[in-house]
């Protein structure tokens, strides 16, 4: 690294000078074009086309309504109820979802951590619904919870938890908690792959010396794991919320945003204003209003991190 | 420890035990009712709908899936799609790892912070575009055009994974490599890449499983029976009449086994690859 500066700043050394050119400016960029090139063409250009929608009305069932509207998209947008229902209701899905997915992911984890008879097969068991096709978990969850087929809800009334097998997805109280069940059954996997591998990278005279020291089980949890965890942490918990909170599949094939509206997401609110009403100016611009909002919330984790980690 | 009783060392010991049969079920739980729907014979369906096993088994809806339908063909395209966007991905996101873990250089933090953007919209939104787009270079209804797109989906993620990976392997290797004469790319190829297969692993099964579920763009950029891939297939059952439980279920069994074989041959080197990465971290 300092090499590289003073390289530049030797007077009239111009093939060191060169040198420090070609590795700062021209070597990186052979190696980062391809991504570069890909990700311009697939996701930047489109986006920018995308957020420009935002400020026209594109509705294909008025096609001769098309046109260059300024701010009019997010004014509506502002006095949209069905909007910040979706809001809040974004807020619970990703809060309920990433808080049972971490807890039970650093759960497994720990466990996998220790020794026992079967690990191996163990292991591979529990982080295959990992690897299924969203589209079938959803299916198969939705099927579990149906009250005519499904074992779930007899299975509750049998336990006095429901009062008789009803449609849990059909409650607007409680329908929220069916996709939610399903995205922790899918999402566990990826906590405890990250999470067991951070673990695995702590020294273990660490806790032998705190053993020695007379810490409890407790301490050397909230001394010694929680903190070497952190940075993993940090970054897991901030992609996962992310993408978490842009993962409409699951609740669209489940309640598809219902009963009335209760389980509607800014996504799949999205989705349903697109491709249900055709109407991409106002998707567009709930999408904007979306990235705005997670791109803060990115920011202030980032900031956080910084900050705890200087400390 | 020494000083714990019989009796605290057994109560931990089946609260363990008690923690890992509850993950176990709650894992395999719906892939055991996908399982059983499956063999479950057609009029069997509904009345012995909360049964644990039925009565009467079946692989009728597994016969009907593999020999009257397009499903292999389906099965095909979703291969050619996966294997296509893990391999594609894997070798760019290396490449693009690669110059995060390594170099220093002019725009890099915008270029993170550009990929960091790429995993905070909805897809959804850039839909219409990307439709237009391809739609203008004649690639509808063509393979490449989704290896292309879920490449591209793919890169930011995987390239921060390999990235990870690279910054766990000493710089001093391949330093030493170029002091005595080899090319930076020669140092890479002959003394880095063999100590990243762990990684490459990791990112090719993650790609891949990701590349094989997806549905969303499937759906908007494919419309050919020819060239439709197996989550856009499994939709063909409920676009019919009725929704053909146990043949989509049979269905939804098969599309399993792929990813899942994919997905345990990767995992062991997913967790160790994982760990080096996280040692510097």
């Amino acid at each position: 690294m300092i090499d590289k500066a003073s390289d530049g700043a030797t007077p009239g050394s111009e093939r060191a000078y060169r040198s420090f050119y070609w590795r700062y400016m021209v070597e990186p960029y052979l190696y980062l074009t391809p991504a570069l090139v890909l990700i311009g063409g697939v996701m930047m250009f489109p986006l920018i086309i995308g957020i420009s929608y935002s400020f026209q009305s594109i509705e294909l069932l008025r096609p001769f309504n098309t046109g260059w509207i300024g701010l009019d998209n997010y004014l509506d947008l502002w006095s949209d109820r069905k909007f910040w229902l979706a809001l809040e209701n974004t807020f619970w899905w990703t809060f309920l979802s990433i808080s049972f997915q971490f807890t039970l992911g650093l759960g497994l984890a720990m466990l996998l951590n220790t020794h026992f008879y079967g690990k191996r097969l163990f292991q591979t068991l529990v982080f295959l619904p990992w690897a299924v096709p969203t589209f079938l978990s959803a299916l198969t969850w939705s099927w579990l919870f149906n009250p005519v087929i499904g074992p779930l809800p007899h299975w509750m009334a049998g336990l006095g938890i429901l009062s008789e097998p009803y449609n849990i997805l059909g409650d607007p109280d409680l329908a929220l908690w069916g996709p939610i069940v399903a995205n922790i059954w899918f999402g566990i996997p990826f906590f405890a792959i990250t999470l067991l591998a951070a673990l695995q990278s702590i020294p273990s005279e660490l806790y032998e010396a705190a053993a020695i020291d007379g810490a409890s089980p407790w301490q050397s949890f909230t001394k010694i794991t929680l903190p070497f965890l952190a940075p993993m942490i940090a970054i897991t918990v901030m992609l996962r919320t992310i993408w978490i909170a842009n993962f409409a599949d699951l609740i669209f094939v489940m309640t598809g945003g219902g009963p009335a509206n209760s389980t509607q997401i800014v996504s799949s609110y999205i989705f349903t204003t697109a491709f249900r009403k055709l109407d991409f100016g106002y998707a567009s611009a709930i999408a904007v209003a979306l990235l705005v909002l997670l791109m803060m919330y990115a920011v202030f984790l980032l900031w956080l991190r910084k900050k705890l980690v200087k400390v | 420890m020494m000083h714990q009783s019989f009796f605290t060392r057994s109560f931990l010991h089946i609260g363990k035990y008690a923690a890992l049969s509850f993950y176990l079920v709650f894992a395999l739980f719906p892939l055991f009712w996908l399982l059983k729907i499956a063999v479950t014979p057609d009029q069997l369906m509904f009345s012995e709908g909360t049964r644990l096993w039925p009565s009467l088994m079946t692989i009728e809806n597994f016969s009907i899936v593999v020999l009257q339908t397009d499903f292999v063909a389906y099965f095909g395209n979703s291969l050619i799609v996966s294997l296509g966007t893990a391999l594609v991905t894997t070798v760019i996101a290396a490449a693009t790892g690669y110059a995060f873990s390594r170099f220093d250089f002019g725009g890099k933090r915008i270029i993170v912070a550009l990929m960091l953007i790429t995993q905070m919209f909805p897809l959804l939104m850039i839909i219409a575009p990307i439709y237009k787009i391809i739609a203008s270079v004649g690639l509808l209804n063509s393979l490449t055009s989704l290896i292309i797109v879920y490449t591209a989906f793919n890169i930011p993620f995987a390239s921060f994974l390999m990235q990870s990976f690279f910054d766990a392997i000493p710089r001093e290797l391949e330093e030493a490599a170029m002091v005595d004469g080899c090319t930076r790319f020669a140092a890479l190829r002959k003394i880095i890449f063999p100590l990243t297969l762990p990684g490459l692993g990791a990112t090719l099964g993650f790609v891949f499983t990701a590349a094989w579920s997806e549905l969303l763009f499937a759906l908007m950029l494919i419309s050919k029976n020819e060239t439709m891939t197996f989550p856009v297939g499994l939709l063909t059952f409920v676009s019919k009449f009725s929704v053909d439980w146990g043949q989509m279920m049979a269905a939804g069994v098969l599309a399993l086994i792929p990813s899942c074989f994919f997905f345990i041959f990767i995992q062991r080197y997913l967790v160790q690859g994982l760990t080096a990465g996280a040692v510097k971290g």
